[in-house]
């Protein structure tokens, strides 16, 4: 298939780019496979990929009920941070990053990682002093983390002028420098094609409609397009984590919700870095090509419908205009929802299943994009190893009922935080 | 938009309304086991299709309603107070 260089691109521009291979195979499901990855989002590509690369197992398939990356992949702000506080989440998130710095370069495809600083904005003293506490922990755990003055932050962000003079004075702002965007696509396209590449069928429009169980045992997936068996099973299905596992009568700890994003029209460089809003849920950026990315709250009832409703579209949009008023005289280009996978302490589950053969990788709640290399290296160590690794032994089914939550919020038993 | 028919008041927009929770989840005995709690307070059915849930008319009549809404749609099917019962299930009690 080749791989792609800047060699490459002359060569084929010559010929009039009409012999470029397609990126992944489109192979016909075998009966049998070692592993099968249900869902071929970011997390289940990255994971059939450490799967083959990281342990040598290559007798995979992903399984995607649509088209890859067409999920909470590709309906994300983009945003990549590790901007953690606790100890089970941190280090997780921080190896992350080290994924992210390597990504282009590991799977000759540039999935466009952007370091440009993700800042969150403090209004008043307490805010600044529980940030200043929030850039501790991290340092702590080997994060870089900087606090800034509100002179520092206006000048990182001078479109935030307007806002500091008017209702929201900014007090000033924690920045980690190394956090930032990276292109969503290219992630998962990246994932596909170097995965495919290793021998991984990606399988599409191919959707899992029950288990096939042996005794207490799951030996593989009923689907669409015929029965399929593994030794393993993984589950990688965001917000319709919940459906498939009540096939098993397996309830989990996690609710649905809808999470809104948007993009203006492309205007000039005005947003510099990540900003996110402290005096309301707003976080925005600006894409490559110009337009301004941003998002907030999710609608708040359970759902499974990809899309929102206008009171949080409206919400969203006067939270951005408290603290970016520019922001009005900008059309919006596009609006769409994707459903989260919200669990009840706001912190992720990488596990092995309480059914033998099941393998669960759920509740990202509406942070799952960051945690795509991160998530799909754990996980690939879980299954080959049927353990957890260090990384995500904290990440459990059973941290529920034994009081093991990892409440990153602090604010109980809901599943609205992330 | 959802609209919400609220007994009460009318139909009105969504906006006047906060979402509570799933509506057949129901409070266990004090002394009831601590699997049995786990259940209730963090595991959830989380059901694709016909839900049954609670919405708070907030800026209202402040009463709490039950509402059954389709999950994958937003269709609302009916309203009522919280001790009663769509007629589905009341035709199928009887």
């Amino acid at each position: 298939m080749g791989k792609y260089n800047a060699l490459n691109i002359a060569w084929q521009a010559l010929r009039g780019n009409k012999n470029w291979q397609r990126a992944w195979r489109d192979p016909q499901p075998k009966s049998h496979y070692d592993v099968i990855i249900i869902g071929g989002g970011g997390h289940g590509l990255a994971t059939a990929y450490y799967l083959a690369k990281v342990h040598g197992i290559t007798n995979v398939a992903v399984l995607e009920k649509s088209w890859i990356g067409g999920g909470n992949v590709g309906r994300n702000t983009t945003i990549v941070r590790s901007n953690y506080m606790l100890d089970g989440n941190a280090p997780f998130y921080e190896m992350g990053m080290d994924l992210w710095r390597t990504m282009a370069l590991d799977l000759n495809y540039n999935a466009m990682f952007s370091p440009r600083g993700v800042m969150n904005l403090a209004h008043s003293k307490a805010q600044y002093d529980a940030f200043a506490r929030r850039g501790n922990s991290m340092c702590l755990n080997g994060i870089d983390a900087v606090i800034l003055s509100r002179d520092e932050v206006l000048e990182r962000e001078p479109a935030l002028r307007a806002a500091d003079q008017e209702r929201f004075p900014i007090f000033g702002g924690l920045l980690q420098p190394e956090a930032g965007n990276a292109r969503h696509d290219a992630v998962a396209w990246g994932y596909a094609r170097a995965a495919d590449q290793l021998g991984v069928d990606i399988i599409q429009n191919c959707e899992v409609l029950d288990f096939i169980k042996q005794g207490e045992e799951i030996v593989g997936v009923k689907t669409n397009r015929g029965d399929i068996r593994a030794d393993k099973v993984g589950l990688a299905v965001a917000g319709n984590s919940s459906r498939l596992t009540s096939k098993l009568g397996l309830r989990l700890p996690i609710e649905s919700h809808v999470l809104q994003a948007f993009v203006t029209e492309p205007y000039k460089p005005v947003v510099n870095g990540v900003v996110t809003f402290g005096a309301g849920h707003f976080y925005v950026s600006q894409s490559d090509k110009g337009g301004l990315v941003f998002g907030g709250d999710i609608d708040g009832y359970n759902t499974y419908a990809q899309r929102g409703n206008l009171p949080v579209f409206e919400d969203v949009i006067s939270s951005g205009l408290s603290i970016m008023p520019g922001l009005s005289r900008l059309k919006l280009l596009r609006n769409w929802g994707g459903i989260m996978d919200m669990s009840m302490d706001g912190s992720p589950i990488i596990d092995v299943g309480p059914i033998d053969g099941l393998y669960l990788n759920t509740g990202w709640c509406y942070g799952g994009f960051k945690a795509t290399p991160a998530s799909g290296w754990c996980f690939a160590h879980t299954i080959a190893n049927d353990k957890a690794h260090a990384l995500n032994e904290a990440y459990t089914l059973d941290r529920f009922a034994k009081g093991y939550t990892i409440d990153e919020k602090g604010a109980g038993p809901y599943p609205k935080a992330h | 938009m959802l609209r919400i028919n609220c007994p009460h008041c009318g139909e009105r927009e969504h906006s006047e309304f906060t979402y509570g929770e799933d509506a057949n989840r129901s409070l266990p005995a004090t002394d009831a086991s601590l699997e049995t709690w786990n259940e209730y307070v963090y595991q959830r059915d989380n059901v694709a299709g016909e839900h049954m849930e609670y919405w708070h008319h907030a800026l209202g009549c402040r009463t709490w309603l039950k509402v059954q809404r389709n999950t994958l749609t937003h269709e609302i099917s009916w309203v009522g107070l919280p001790h009663d019962m769509p007629p589905s299930q009341t035709e199928a009690q009887s």
